[in-house]
């Protein structure tokens, strides 16, 4: 005990030592809340961004989100006068709305329309802002590239779901229609089959949200097939006019028609029998 | 000349002997047509119902008018599968599976859009030129049932595939009947054998629309033609002509050959049409479903007008001893197609009440010659057209970025200001062609020779008008005017004394009186006035002298 009964005595005193007491509850709430911080939710998310090497995406899109977005959906994404939260719309929502240039918005019009993506939102870029945004707060992902498939899917079911749910606003064939205040239902023609599925799962703008017990992921397919097949034939009985119904076909028997009709009316009664001499 | 074949005269004779055919044909085969181009938008109608007749039997061979459940396996694949209409399904056969049956079904309907453009065409025609005046009232009459029937027809005919857009027209249908007070419910329910949609109003469309109207327009149509026939075609008024003769070509050969290459120019358009514009494709649409509606979900064009009445009319309703009174649909549904309907069939009699004229006409007067009348029929023509117009709002709205709400609340100012301003600008459009006509008879045409007068003035040269064009200038008649006038006791006739009267006195003299007569060239300003010598003097021969 020689040579170390002083050491032992010195710690013993250390312990006894006035703010030895204050020093351990410290640590202990630092280690407590140091271990919570690690251990807790976000902690989680972020441990799971890790292990799935997506902690670069995360603050890549951070540092995206704060360039571009925060202006109107502030710093944290937590929303402010002219645009709401962004905690918890998901990687579906953000893929969507920028992917088909809708965000960032031009102005700040009845809707944003689809217009070509910001220079700098290559597929990276979205699907870094889209991993940022889905650490926030969770919500719908992006569907899988099979999810969307339409070669996968039923056109023919897919059809009465399309006829029950979106021709109402979208038009029989998506050619888009009208709504109130300036709103409109989109033509469906350019959106890709990841988009049209985003947009059921997430409701952008003036449409509802379609989600998995309304319609599950595998009518969604349907639909995509019935969508995309009906948009890509060729129109057999020649030339579509628009697809937009009746309207269109009156006007062409009015302008057409009718005018082809009087053109031949005056140039026959404009063949005049040579008066006999 | 050489004596006919034998083989001809001996048939000929033995028919000719027994059916006196050879003297009516000599007498009809000479007729005589005037040629104008606006009298043959009539053969467009008659031509597109003689095509509409061909391809709708066509099209009754294969097509099924029955509402039992089938489910699809045709080769239009994206409704394989699919739960619809034995109708549906057997109108998918004809456009996917049938040989020629979807061009056929196509002309079909470009015919049938084409027939009613016609007979509107052709009605206008005979309206702005005041075709209809005695004795041909009754022709304008007949003209008139012609086209509603023509409407009814093309309401079951679009009903007939039953598909999501023609289930949409005929829900449309049931609510107005449903509208109807007292006797709605009944009616609809008469019509559709029980609830709505039921399992009978295809077959019973089909029946009226293949047999019932189809007949009656045979028959109208025949007799239309025959009174045209037997009455003679109107002729624009001209050089030699008269109220007692017709100048033109004779039916054979000269007309006929027309009319023939007329038939053959109108299956041509439809045919053109049918071939490369694809009409109501009846696979995009889907099979028909209560719950279900499309955007854009319009009626062809000639129900359009009843679409934006609709679309245009502010929710009323009205609740009265438990019973519901649904204005929303039932003013316009009745009122705009009353209006004009009951316009047309009685304007003819109206304009005789109103100038008092019992005389035959059969000279087409021009437009501007009779100024309230083209007033109006374009005012009823905007009225007509902006309630087409809204008829397709969501498209308006949609292409052209306008706000849905907004095109409503516009159309239903403008229904009510666009009528009138048409009015006024139409009248002062007649009054300003009068005038130039009066011009042209009072001093001549421009002749585009400017000379100088001895005094250093310029003056342009004018030519007298070519005598055609004078002559049908001179062809303006007055329209008569009620007599009015107090006698030497300052008491106006009994006729003109009472509050309908008065009334009709004072509609007949704004009706009828002339405010640029054609006279002799005295209504031009003064300072053409001051240079009526020089033209005189400077002849239409002196033209050479001058260039």
């Amino acid at each position: 005990m020689i040579g170390t009964g002083n050491s032992v005595n010195s710690i013993t005193a250390r312990r006894r030592h006035p703010l030895a007491r204050v020093a351990v509850v410290t640590l202990a709430l630092g280690l407590l809340g140091g271990g919570y911080a690690l251990a807790g939710p976000n902690g989680g998310a972020a441990d799971a961004a890790i292990a799935s090497g997506k902690a670069d995406d995360v603050a890549q899109g951070k540092s995206l989100f704060v360039a571009h977005c925060a202006s109107c959906h502030g710093l944290n994404a937590e929303g402010t006068a002219k645009a709401p939260t962004l905690v918890g719309v998901g990687a579906a929502a953000v893929d969507f709305q920028v992917s088909t240039g809708r965000m960032p918005a031009a102005d700040a019009g009845p809707q944003a329309p689809r217009k070509p993506r910001a220079d700098w939102a290559d597929d990276q870029a979205v699907s870094d802002l889209a991993a940022y945004v889905q650490s926030l707060g969770g919500g719908p992902t992006r569907p899988a590239a099979e999810e969307v498939d339409p070669a996968k899917g039923d056109p023919g079911k897919g059809g009465e779901l399309f006829r029950a749910n979106c021709i109402q606003c979208h038009n029989f064939v998506g050619a888009g229609g009208a709504l109130t205040y300036g709103k409109y239902a989109p033509p469906l023609n350019p959106a890709t089959p990841t988009q049209i599925y985003e947009a059921m799962v997430t409701g952008p703008q003036a449409m509802p949200v379609f989600n998995d017990s309304t319609i599950t992921p595998e009518q969604k397919r349907d639909m995509i097939a019935y969508i995309t097949n009906v948009r890509e034939q060729t129109d057999p009985g020649g030339s579509g006019l628009g697809r937009v119904g009746p309207v269109t076909e009156g006007l062409v028997a009015w302008v057409v028609g009718l005018s082809l009709l009087i053109l031949a009316s005056i140039w026959i009664t404009a063949k005049k029998r040579r008066a006999k001499a | 000349m050489n004596a006919p074949p034998k083989a001809i005269t001996g048939p000929s004779t033995f028919l000719d002997d027994r059916l006196g055919a050879g003297s009516f044909l000599k007498r009809n085969l000479r007729k005589i047509f005037p040629d104008h181009w606006s009298f043959l938008l009539g053969e467009i109608a008659l031509y597109s119902f003689i095509i509409l007749l061909l391809t709708g039997t066509f099209l009754t061979f294969w097509f099924k008018p029955s509402m039992g459940e089938v489910t699809y396996f045709g080769s239009y694949r994206e409704l394989y599968g699919v739960r619809m209409s034995e109708a549906y399904q057997s109108a998918l056969h004809i456009s996917f599976d049938v040989r020629g049956g979807l061009l056929i079904r196509q002309i079909h309907h470009w015919a049938a859009l084409m027939f009613v453009v016609g007979m509107m065409a052709h009605m206008l025609r005979v309206f702005f030129t005041g075709a209809y005046r005695k004795p041909r009232e009754l022709n304008w009459l007949i003209g008139v049932i012609l086209l509603t029937l023509a409407l009814l027809e093309g309401l079951t005919g679009y009903s007939l595939p039953d598909d999501l857009l023609s289930g949409a027209g005929l829900r449309i249908t049931e609510g107005v009947m449903l509208s109807i007070p007292v006797i709605g419910t009944y009616l609809a329910f008469f019509l559709f054998g029980g609830e709505y949609p039921g399992h009978d109003v295809i077959s019973r469309f089909y029946t009226i629309h293949i047999l019932l109207i189809p007949g009656i327009l045979l028959a109208l149509i025949s007799a239309h033609l025959i009174l045209m026939w037997v009455q003679k075609h109107t002729q624009m008024a001209g050089k030699d002509r008269t109220e007692r003769n017709v100048v033109g070509a004779p039916f054979y050969p000269a007309f006929m050959a027309k009319s023939g290459a007329f038939f053959l120019f109108t299956f041509g358009v439809v045919a053109l049409l049918g071939t490369f514009a694809q009409i109501n494709p009846i696979w995009l649409f889907g099979p028909y479903n209560p719950a279900n509606i499309s955007a854009g979900s319009q009626p062809d064009w000639y129900m359009g007008f009843l679409e934006g009445a609709l679309r245009i009319m502010p929710p009323w309703e009205i609740n009265f001893l438990d019973h519901t009174l649904t204005l929303s649909v039932l003013i316009p549904a009745l009122v705009p197609l009353g209006i004009l309907m009951t316009g047309l069939a009685l304007y003819p009699f109206i304009e005789q009440w109103v100038t008092g004229d019992r005389r035959e006409h059969h000279f087409a007067e021009r437009p501007r010659n009779n100024p309230h009348r083209t007033s109006i029929g374009i005012s009823s023509i905007t009225f007509y057209g902006i309630l087409w117009l809204l008829g397709a709002n969501d498209l308006i709205s949609a292409n052209f970025h306008i706000d849905l709400y907004t095109t409503t609340l516009i159309g239903r100012v403008v229904i009510f200001v666009g009528p009138a301003i048409a009015y006024w600008a139409t009248y002062r459009i007649c009054i300003g062609l009068q005038r130039k006509d009066a011009e042209v008879l009072s001093h001549g045409v421009e002749s585009g020779v400017i000379k100088r007068m001895p005094s250093g003035e310029y003056i342009e040269v004018h030519t007298p008008a070519a005598e055609d064009i004078a002559e049908h200038i001179r062809g303006k008649h007055e329209i008569p005017v009620l007599e009015s006038a107090e006698d030497g006791e300052g008491i106006p006739p009994k006729s003109a004394r009472t509050p309908l009267g008065r009334l009709r006195t004072k509609m007949s003299a704004a009706y009828g009186t002339d405010h640029v007569p054609l006279g002799d060239g005295h209504v031009h300003g003064e300072h053409e006035e001051a240079h009526e010598d020089e033209h005189a003097a400077v002849g239409a021969g002196e033209h050479k002298q001058l260039h």
